[in-house]
């Protein structure tokens, strides 16, 4: 809030005044960002802040009572998952779910179908159009499952990969539906620390490729370091916005994180 | 089984040869069995159909994960439109509606023809089966619809009450306007014809067909013309399994919410699930009028959707060989049993000791138990179910996919 914008790359995603009330409980207040393209954005607050419900509210989980939406200049509307993952966000969820009795290399595939349009009779006839879709789809999701660093396990059932493996596939299937922003919701909850170094480092690849990502995270040290700008929610408001050294000598930041009136 | 594999993504070789053995197998059998008589054929030939209807259903419950109970409505509907559009019934159809709104039946009169009006409607083969597929999934579509947001022991409950309706309606749908004749049934469906051959046998010639020269009887005639629809819905199936709407299906089924989450619209994939289930019920079921001859809704009950289920879940719920094996079992070992409990005891004992009917079923439900305490998964169910992490393993596929 006090820096000033200085990155000339264009606005990605413009929320602006979401509420949500679940029953008698306000759980988003007048939240709002604002991310730049290609930048990696934290979302960070302590547990029961909202970080969640905002996601899900972004991705067309929930619906909220109000807000604008808009993407890459586009108002879009997040009232269907699917709509908002064809409007060009796609998300991982905190516990992860893969489709468990698929191999990794169909999971990404599955990510293709918002991309694709082959539909009964391409898939009864087999016709040229179709085969070209279907081989193209395959070729795409091994090239992510490469990019992810899991190529080898590409025949592999999805339940069946190591934990860290399964949080690479998320990403790789969230990426095959080509997303202007990559939402990942916790993506580093329950890593330890080789993990959680190696997560680092696909983001930042991820980064380097010109995408842009919206994070959520508990780690304040990962997101300290990686950030381009993070906000800081509590109790459903925002209380902060700003550069990584900015929020982290942000008073109201520290009093949420260690309780105030130390 | 170790010898058959059906697995053409990853060992076609195996697979096509696999095909083919059984392929001639299937086509000697009638020829043999015949020879035993052609009770034999006739089970096979039910046996087809429901193999056929464990396949529509796989679609629904083995692949998109929508446990359906009320699957067998599908087959009553096809078995109702050969009814109505196949026989004299038209005809009954026709007459109350005459004197239940006299304008719009003399319409319909003038407009279809005096003869309609006498002999009912006789489609061909040609044009009943697409007709039975597109009604059957028109109306899996529309019972598909209300179930949408519902999911597991909900949706089975929906389905189940769904099923029983469409038999209800079939017992009722006689006044004031006569299309199903109700609980007596419709009587005199015509026989299939291909090529104007009947499948029944020309009348007078003992239900021989006639194909050229060459006589045979009419239970295989059926056997071959079945055994064509039952390849034609592997073929079909085993093809939109492997698609991106098959995994659209399969992803809906492992975690619909991560689904949406990938941009499927989750609505009309489901319908569209639950639209090509009922087509395969839809045919078949009119292949079971025309093949008996007669349909009434005592053939539609709750026990035929359970069977069904059972086919696709003991067999390997959304594996297709899995399937026909389980459809095979289920739909010809009462059969067999039937024949061979009496004549089996006669001969151990001397005399029947327990009656056989008793008997079947209490094997059946033996075999059911036995099955799922022994097999949860289903007698053949995918490969890579059974797949464990194995350090064994995966070294080996780390080798085989560096090598």
């Amino acid at each position: 809030m006090m820096s000033e914008q200085t990155m000339s790359e264009p606005v990605l995603l413009n929320i602006a005044g979401v509420n949500k009330r679940f029953g008698g409980l306000q759980a988003l207040t007048d939240v709002g960002i604002r991310i730049m393209q290609g930048q990696i954005y934290g979302l960070i607050g302590p547990n029961g802040a909202g970080k969640t419900t905002f996601f899900n509210v972004i991705t067309g989980l929930y619906q909220p009572d109000s807000g604008t939406f808009e993407l890459a200049g586009k108002p879009y509307s997040p009232s269907a998952p699917h709509d908002v993952a064809r409007a060009g966000i796609a998300r991982t969820f905190q516990n992860i779910r893969l489709f468990g009795e698929m191999s990794a290399l169909e999971n990404v595939m599955v990510g293709r179908h918002v991309r694709t349009r082959q539909g009964v009779l391409g898939a009864i006839l087999r016709h040229k159009a179709a085969r070209i879709e279907e081989a193209a789809i395959r070729l795409r999701a091994q090239e992510l499952l490469e990019f992810v660093g899991i190529g080898q396990f590409a025949n592999r059932t999805a339940k069946y990969l190591s934990y860290g493996d399964q949080r690479r596939l998320e990403i790789a299937r969230a990426l095959a539906t080509d997303p202007q922003l990559l939402a990942l919701d916790e993506p580093a909850a329950g890593m330890n620390a080789t993990e959680k170094l190696a997560l680092r480092e696909l983001l930042v690849k991820i980064k380097a490729e010109g995408r842009t990502v919206l994070l959520i995270e508990h780690d304040v040290k990962l997101m300290m370091g990686l950030c381009d700008r993070i906000t800081v929610l509590e109790y459903g408001k925002q209380i902060a916005e700003g550069l990584p050294a900015e929020i982290q000598k942000n008073q109201a930041v520290i009093d949420a994180y260690l309780g105030g009136a130390h | 089984m170790a010898l058959l594999t059906f697995d053409t993504q990853h060992k076609p070789r195996q697979a096509y040869i696999s095909m083919a053995a059984v392929l001639i197998l299937m086509l000697i059998f009638p020829f043999v069995a015949s020879q035993f008589g052609n009770s034999w054929v006739r089970i096979i030939d039910i046996a087809l159909l429901y193999i056929m209807l464990a396949l529509g259903l796989n679609i629904v419950v083995g692949f998109a994960g929508l446990l359906d109970l009320g699957y067998i409505a599908f087959f009553a509907v096809g078995a109702y439109l050969v009814g109505l559009f196949s026989s004299p019934q038209f005809a009954a159809l026709l007459e109350s509606l005459i004197y239940y709104s006299p304008a719009v039946g003399e319409a319909l009169v003038v407009f279809f023809g005096p003869e309609i009006a006498q002999d009912g409607i006789h489609l061909s083969l040609w044009a009943i089966v697409p007709l039975a597929a597109l009604f059957a999934a028109l109306c899996g579509a529309l019972l598909g619809a209300p179930t949408l947001k519902l999911r597991g022991d909900y949706l089975a409950i929906v389905t189940l009450g769904f099923g029983e309706i469409i038999r209800i309606f079939m017992n009722n749908l006689n006044d004031p306007i006569n299309f199903t004749n109700g609980p007596q049934g419709i009587n005199m469906i015509d026989p299939i014809r291909v090529f104007g051959v009947s499948l029944a046998g020309e009348p007078g010639s003992g239900a021989t067909v006639m194909i050229g020269d060459y006589a045979m009887p009419s239970v295989n005639a059926y056997y071959f013309l079945f055994l064509a629809l039952v390849i034609a819905t592997i073929f079909i199936t085993g093809r939109l399994q492997h698609s991106r709407l098959g995994r659209a299906w399969v992803a809906i089924r492992e975690d619909e919410i991560a689904a949406k989450a990938m941009g499927i619209n989750t609505r009309n994939v489901k319908l569209l699930a639950f639209a090509m289930g009922a087509s395969f019920g839809g045919v078949a079921g009119a292949m079971f009028g025309a093949f008996q001859g007669f349909v009434s809704p005592e053939s539609f009950s709750l026990t035929e959707s359970i069977a069904v289920l059972a086919m696709v879940v003991l067999g390997g719920i959304g594996h297709i060989p899995g399937v026909v094996l389980g459809g095979v079992l289920l739909a010809a070992l009462p059969e067999v049993l039937r024949h061979v409990v009496d004549p089996l005891q006669q001969a151990v004992f001397g005399k029947v000791i327990i009656e056989a009917e008793v008997l079947r079923q209490l094997l059946y439900g033996l075999a059911l138990v036995l099955i799922m305490l022994v097999r949860p998964a289903g007698l053949w169910p995918s490969p890579n179910k059974e797949e464990r992490p194995n350090a064994a393993l995966a070294r080996d596929e780390e080798e085989a996919s560096t090598a």
